[in-house]
C-alpha cells in the first residue's frame, strides 16, 4: 500500500456562503462537534509521519476557525505544503498577514461568476467585491493565487469573462471545475447540469485561453463526468493517494464518502496510520478485488478504478457497482436520462435550493 | 466548497507537439517562488511541493535543482555536476530545466514571474 500524498483537512462545514452546488453533506448539523486545536495538531503530525506532503485546509470556510493561524503554523512546522481553500470572507489584511507569517504557502479563492450580480446570487450573499479585494491582498503579500470557479448551467456561458477576471487579478492558476453532483449539488442537479451545447462552447473558450495564457497562468479544467464516455479516476483510486478528515474527526478516502454505509473511523478513536492501513472504510474499495463486471475484466480498471464509489451508491444504492457515468455500466441510463433532460430545451435559470448558511443550533 | 476530485486535462492539439524551447546555457535558473524542494523521509526521495501537486524526483533531478540558485549559469551547473558525478551530458540538464521552465516551476533570474 502506498503512502498518501495529500490530506484534505475539512476544518469546519460552517460557511458564510450558501452555494447550491456545494458538495458538503446535507446533514451539516451532525458535524458540529469539531476537533479541537490539539486534536488537529496531532492529526497533522500523524499525517506527516504517514507520508503526507500537502495539507489542504478547507471546509466549509476554514477562516471561521479561530485557531486557523495555529493550525497553519503547525502544518508548516512539519514541512507540509499548506493550501488554504477559502471563500475569502473573513480574509482581512491582518488575518492574511498572520497567515503569511505562520507559513501558509498558497491561497485558493472561490468566486461564483465574473460579475457581482450573478456571483452574489449564486453565493447567496454579497461577496463578489470582497473576494476580488482578497485576491489583491493574496498577490500583494506574495502568495501564488488560484481562482476556483465551479461551473454549471447558470454560469458556464460566462467562462470567457471568468477567465478575463482571473487574468485581471493576476491569478497563477485558475480552476474551472464543472459541478460534481454530491451533497447539495445533487439536490440541485436539474438546475445545474449544463447542456451539451453549453459545454462545447465553453471548452472552445478554455482551449484558446490555455494557449494564450500558457506563459503566465495554468488553466485547469475539471471535466463534467456526466458527459464523459468513461468515469473519472476518482481520487486516483480509493484510499490510494489522498485522505480526508472531516470537522468531527472522521477519516475518509474522499469528502463525499461520508454518504456511504461504511463503518466510521475517527481520529478520536484510533491513530491515523492504523486507520489508513486497516480501517474497513479505507479497505472497502482498495485495489481491484471488489470490482464487479464490467470493471473486473475491463482494460481500464487500473486507469479509472471503476469511477466514483459515492456516485455509484448515490445513483444505484450499491457502492460496489460500476460508476453509472461509464457508457459500459448496466446503470448508464440513470445518467443518460439526466443528460437527455438537460438538453431538452430546459430554461437555464431554474430555481436553486441554497445550502443553509449556518447550522441550525447557531440560530439566525 | 471542495471538489471531490480534480482532473487537470491537457488540450490535444492535432499532430505532434512542438518541442519545448531549449534554454541557452548562459541563463541562471532557480526554483520558482511557489515551488519548494524538500526531502521526504517516508519515501526517501527528494520532492517538489507545489499548489495541488507533489513531484517525486528521481535520478539526478534533485542534484540539478539543488544547484539552481539564481546565481550559477546552466554551464556552471553542468560543470559542477561533472566534478561530482563524472561526465554529465549538458543537453540533458538543459532539456530537464527547459521542461521545468515551460511549466513555470523553474524561473530564470532577472525574469521574475509574479507569485
Amino acid at each position: 500500500m502506498d503512502s498518501p500524498f495529500g490530506l484534505l483537512a475539512e476544518l469546519t462545514y460552517r460557511c458564510p456562503l450558501a452555494c447550491a452546488y456545494c458538495s458538503n453533506p446535507l446533514n451539516l448539523a451532525d458535524y458540529s462537534d469539531e476537533l479541537a486545536t490539539h486534536e488537529w495538531r496531532r492529526v497533522l503530525g500523524e499525517a506527516r509521519d504517514l507520508g503526507v506532503l500537502q495539507c489542504h485546509l478547507s471546509g466549509g470556510e476554514p477562516l471561521l476557525r479561530r485557531d486557523l493561524v495555529e493550525i497553519v503554523a503547525e502544518a508548516h512546522g512539519l514541512g507540509l505544503y499548506t493550501n488554504l481553500v477559502t471563500s475569502a470572507l473573513g480574509f482581512s489584511r491582518s488575518r492574511a498577514e498572520q497567515l503569511r507569517a505562520a507559513g501558509l504557502d498558497h491561497v485558493q479563492i472561490s468566486i461564483q461568476a465574473d460579475e457581482p450580480a450573478v456571483s452574489d446570487r449564486i453565493a447567496g450573499t454579497p461577496s463578489f467585491h470582497r473576494k476580488v479585494e482578497a485576491m489583491g491582498v493574496v498577490k500583494e503579500l506574495g502568495w501564488p493565487l488560484t481562482v476556483n470557479v465551479v461551473l454549471h448551467r447558470q454560469n458556464i456561458d460566462r467562462v470567457a469573462d471568468v477567465l478575463g477576471l482571473a487574468e485581471e487579478v493576476r491569478a497563477d492558476r485558475v480552476e474551472l471545475a464543472n459541478t460534481q453532483y454530491y451533497g447539495w449539488a445533487r439536490v440541485n442537479r436539474e438546475a445545474l447540469l449544463p447542456s451539451r451545447a453549453q459545454l462545447e462552447a465553453a471548452e472552445v473558450v478554455v482551449r484558446a485561453a490555455r494557449e494564450r495564457l500558457r506563459d503566465r497562468m495554468d488553466v485547469l479544467y475539471v471535466v463534467p463526468d456526466y458527459y464523459s464516455r468513461y468515469p473519472k479516476p476518482c481520487m486516483g483510486g480509493w484510499a490510494s493517494r489522498q485522505l480526508t478528515v472531516t470537522p468531527d474527526g472522521d477519516v475518509l478516502p474522499c469528502p463525499a464518502a461520508q454518504s456511504l454505509p461504511l463503518p466510521r473511523a475517527s481520529v478520536r478513536d484510533a491513530a491515523l496510520d492504523w486507520i489508513w492501513a486497516e480501517a474497513p472504510v479505507m479497505n472497502a474499495f482498495r485495489g481491484t478485488d471488489w470490482m464487479p463486471e464490467p470493471c473486473r475484466s475491463c482494460e481500464r480498471r487500473e486507469r479509472d478504478f471503476g469511477g466514483c464509489r459515492c456516485q455509484a451508491f448515490q445513483l444505484t444504492g450499491d457502492a460496489a457497482r460500476t460508476d453509472p457515468v461509464c457508457h459500459l455500466s448496466p446503470d448508464h441510463d440513470l445518467v443518460a436520462d439526466a443528460v437527455r433532460a438537460a438538453n431538452d430545451r430546459r430554461p437555464i435559470d431554474l430555481q436553486l435550493v441554497p445550502r443553509p448558511h449556518r447550522l441550525p443550533e447557531e440560530g439566525k | 466548497m471542495t471538489a471531490p476530485d480534480r482532473i487537470p486535462t491537457r488540450p490535444q492539439p492535432p499532430g505532434p507537439q512542438p518541442p519545448d524551447p531549449v534554454l541557452s546555457d548562459g541563463v541562471r535558473p532557480r526554483l520558482a517562488r511557489h515551488v519548494r524542494m524538500s526531502f521526504c523521509r517516508t519515501r526517501q526521495r527528494h520532492i517538489l511541493q507545489l499548489p495541488e501537486t507533489v513531484v517525486v524526483l528521481r535520478g539526478s533531478g534533485a542534484s540539478i535543482l539543488e544547484l539552481c540558485d539564481g546565481r550559477r549559469t546552466v554551464a556552471e551547473i553542468v560543470a559542477e555536476l561533472g566534478l561530482r558525478f563524472g561526465t554529465v551530458p549538458d543537453d540533458e540538464v538543459l532539456r530537464f530545466l527547459s521542461r521545468l521552465v515551460a511549466r513555470r516551476w523553474v524561473e530564470l533570474a532577472g525574469e521574475t514571474t509574479d507569485g
